[in-house]
């Protein structure tokens, strides 16, 4: 049965980029093994001859009208960025120092 | 006229419009006087758009007689729009930090069939933080309050939609529903909300929580109200992948024919596992007598078992915040919304400044489902726990087809409880997940489901009955449930708002 540690839940973090906080690193501790507890009872009858559902309501793949369609303009594309520059998005460096 | 126009239907609205005896503009306006009346104690809005909504009334009482003939039932009459759809020119936040601000470039599907219908659009309504929650007070803003007692919860997600409804701020709204968002509130403030089949309603434009679970739908104070919405925002749209490729199902004529209130050959089926224990005793006997009134209008009632929905909590608590990990991962400060760069002893990355962003701009809610999906997701653990809770939709799915062998539509009450205190669950995350226990399934199952008024528990607060139809077969709920509506406002000699007291409607000169 898996069970939050705290070095899990800092790795976990930093693999959704959340840069968390000592205390919510604890708060989160206890409240997700208390959660995982109440769901690790699906594996009692997640047996091997149960097919998984992705969508609820399959359907058939179909093709659509191929008609043009008049995309978004590059002024309303950027007209939430937070930091923009000769119509492109400004983005911090992407690499740390060496 | 001795009650106040607000208090009106959406369709009797529709009618006067339609008739002349009321312009779009006065409609709105009424709305607009009640939500300045209103809001110091219910809250429901993030976002009141005055001047949109009169502009668009006003466009629509400009338009000639030939125009308007073509138009919907419910055309010139206001809506509000739980602020989880985005709406070209409208703030749209999700009740989150991180978008606080965004003004959207585009209009979902949703909305741009509610302009051609030329249905004004009064604002946007509070919710938990991208509709995460039981309760609205995970909304990054402000609560919302219950107008059957203000110092309770309106439930959640979509709690000022329906708190909105309830108030008579707006006759209609439109909600989401991923695992009770729209139907739960509907019970906690007796209003009726409706999640149709998953692909029913177009989700283009409604911002992602859990892609295979999420749908929007309508929010009314009648049956019939929720029909002419649904007619209105539902059918297939190209825009959405998993949209199906049908027009909406005949709603309103099912309504129509329920309100005759006859339902010889109607098989009712009683969820055995969604009642008695568990759900409080003030609204299993309102859910009890609303059975026996099916039964007297000649339904036959059956009790038919889910086995598996004891484990639809679990696996709605890994399938969610598994596809909310992977959806929400688009809120990176790059091009829209919330940027927070680090402090300046942390090296400024643009890995840094999403790691930042997102600690600053999600809540505590957020946060804990973002990491428990990313646990679910990862090396090692998918096939335990994402890969087994897919196998318990299956099964879930199964008994559903089961029970719909042996019943046209299932039933059972909607929330376990009436409205709680705030406070009361929000140190305990288990408590408040339970409260979805009853509206889960409907989601992972892609079943329409609905909730309408069962009348008021032992404590005053409104209880809701859930009516649940087979896939894509939204009309086979609405029959029942607008008979059965029926038959209680005859019980009740009025509809259940009577027994609701609106101080902010008092000394309103309509």
């Amino acid at each position: 049965m898996p069970t939050f540690t705290r070095e899990e839940i800092m790795h976990l973090g930093n693999l959704a980029r959340i840069a968390l906080t000592e205390g919510e690193i604890d708060r989160m501790r206890g409240e997700l093994n208390v959660i995982a507890d109440s769901i690790n009872m699906v594996q009692e009858v997640a047996t091997e001859d149960v097919q998984p559902t992705a969508n609820p309501v399959p359907l058939e793949a179909y093709l659509r009208p191929d008609v043009a369609a008049k995309p978004l303009t590059q002024e309303q594309a950027l007209s939430g960025a937070p930091v923009k520059e000769h119509g492109m998005f400004v983005a911090p460096q992407i690499l740390g120092e060496e | 006229m001795s009650e106040p126009i607000v208090k009106l239907t959406a369709a009797q609205m529709g009618d006067m419009v339609r008739n002349k005896e009321v312009s779009s503009r006065e409609l709105v306006d009424a709305h607009l006087d009640v939500i300045e009346a209103a809001e110091p104690s219910v809250q429901a809005f993030l976002k009141v758009a005055a001047k949109e909504a009169r502009e668009q009334a006003d466009a629509y009482d400009a338009l000639r007689d030939e125009e308007k003939a073509e138009l919907p039932a419910l055309a010139g009459v206001p809506i509000a729009i739980k602020d989880m759809i985005v709406t070209k020119g409208i703030e749209t936040t999700a009740a989150s930090r991180i978008l606080e601000g965004w003004v959207p470039p585009y209009d979902a599907t949703v909305i741009e069939r509610l302009k051609a219908a030329h249905m004004p659009l009064l604002g946007k309504t509070n919710l938990d933080e991208f509709a995460q929650g039981s309760s609205t007070e995970h909304s990054a803003y402000h609560n919302t309050n219950n107008p059957w007692d203000l110092e309770r919860v309106p439930g959640g997600s979509g709690g000022g939609s329906a708190a909105a409804v309830a108030a008579f701020e707006a006759p209609l709204a439109l909600g989401t529903d991923t695992g009770g968002s729209i139907r739960q509130p509907g019970a906690l403030t007796g209003t009726v909300g409706v999640k149709p089949t998953y692909g029913g309603v177009s989700r283009y434009g409604a911002i992602a929580m859990a892609s295979s679970l999420d749908q929007i739908g309508p929010v009314s104070r009648t049956v019939l109200d929720s029909a002419l919405l649904q007619e209105i925002i539902g059918g297939n749209d190209r825009r959405d992948s998993t949209s199906i490729p049908e027009p909406p199902r005949p709603m309103v004529a099912a309504a129509r024919e329920g309100m005759k209130r006859d339902l010889k050959g109607l098989k009712v089926g009683l969820i055995k596992q969604l009642q008695g224990e568990g759900f409080q005793p003030g609204v299993q006997a309102r859910f009890d007598e609303a059975v026996k009134l099916l039964e007297a209008m000649g339904a036959e009632v059956v009790e038919v078992s889910c086995p598996h929905l004891e484990y639809a909590l679990g696996a709605y608590y890994i399938i969610m915040p598994s596809e909310v990990s992977s959806n929400l991962a688009r809120y990176d400060g790059m091009r829209y919304g919330l940027r927070v760069m680090p402090p300046v002893d942390v090296p400024q990355t643009a890995a840094n400044m999403m790691s930042y962003t997102r600690e600053a701009g999600f809540g505590d809610e957020v946060k804990r489902r973002i990491i428990l999906g990313t646990y679910a997701l990862s090396a090692g653990y998918y096939d335990a726990w994402y890969g087994s809770a897919q196998k318990v939709r299956t099964l879930i799915i199964e008994d559903f087809n089961n029970a719909f062998k042996q019943a046209d539509v299932l039933v059972s009450p909607t929330s376990p409880t009436t409205a709680f205190k705030f406070g009361e669950k929000t140190e305990d995350p288990m408590a408040m997940y339970l409260n979805d226990v009853a509206t889960i399934p409907a989601n992972l199952a892609g079943v329409p489901a609905m909730s309408i008024p069962a009348g008021l528990s032992d404590d005053g607060l409104p209880v809701g009955f859930q009516f649940i139809a087979p896939q894509q077969r939204d009309e086979v709920m609405y029959k029942p449930a607008a008979a059965l509506e029926a038959a209680l406002e005859e019980a009740w000699n009025g509809p259940i708002w009577q027994s609701l007291k609106t101080p902010w409607l008092d000394g309103m000169n309509k």
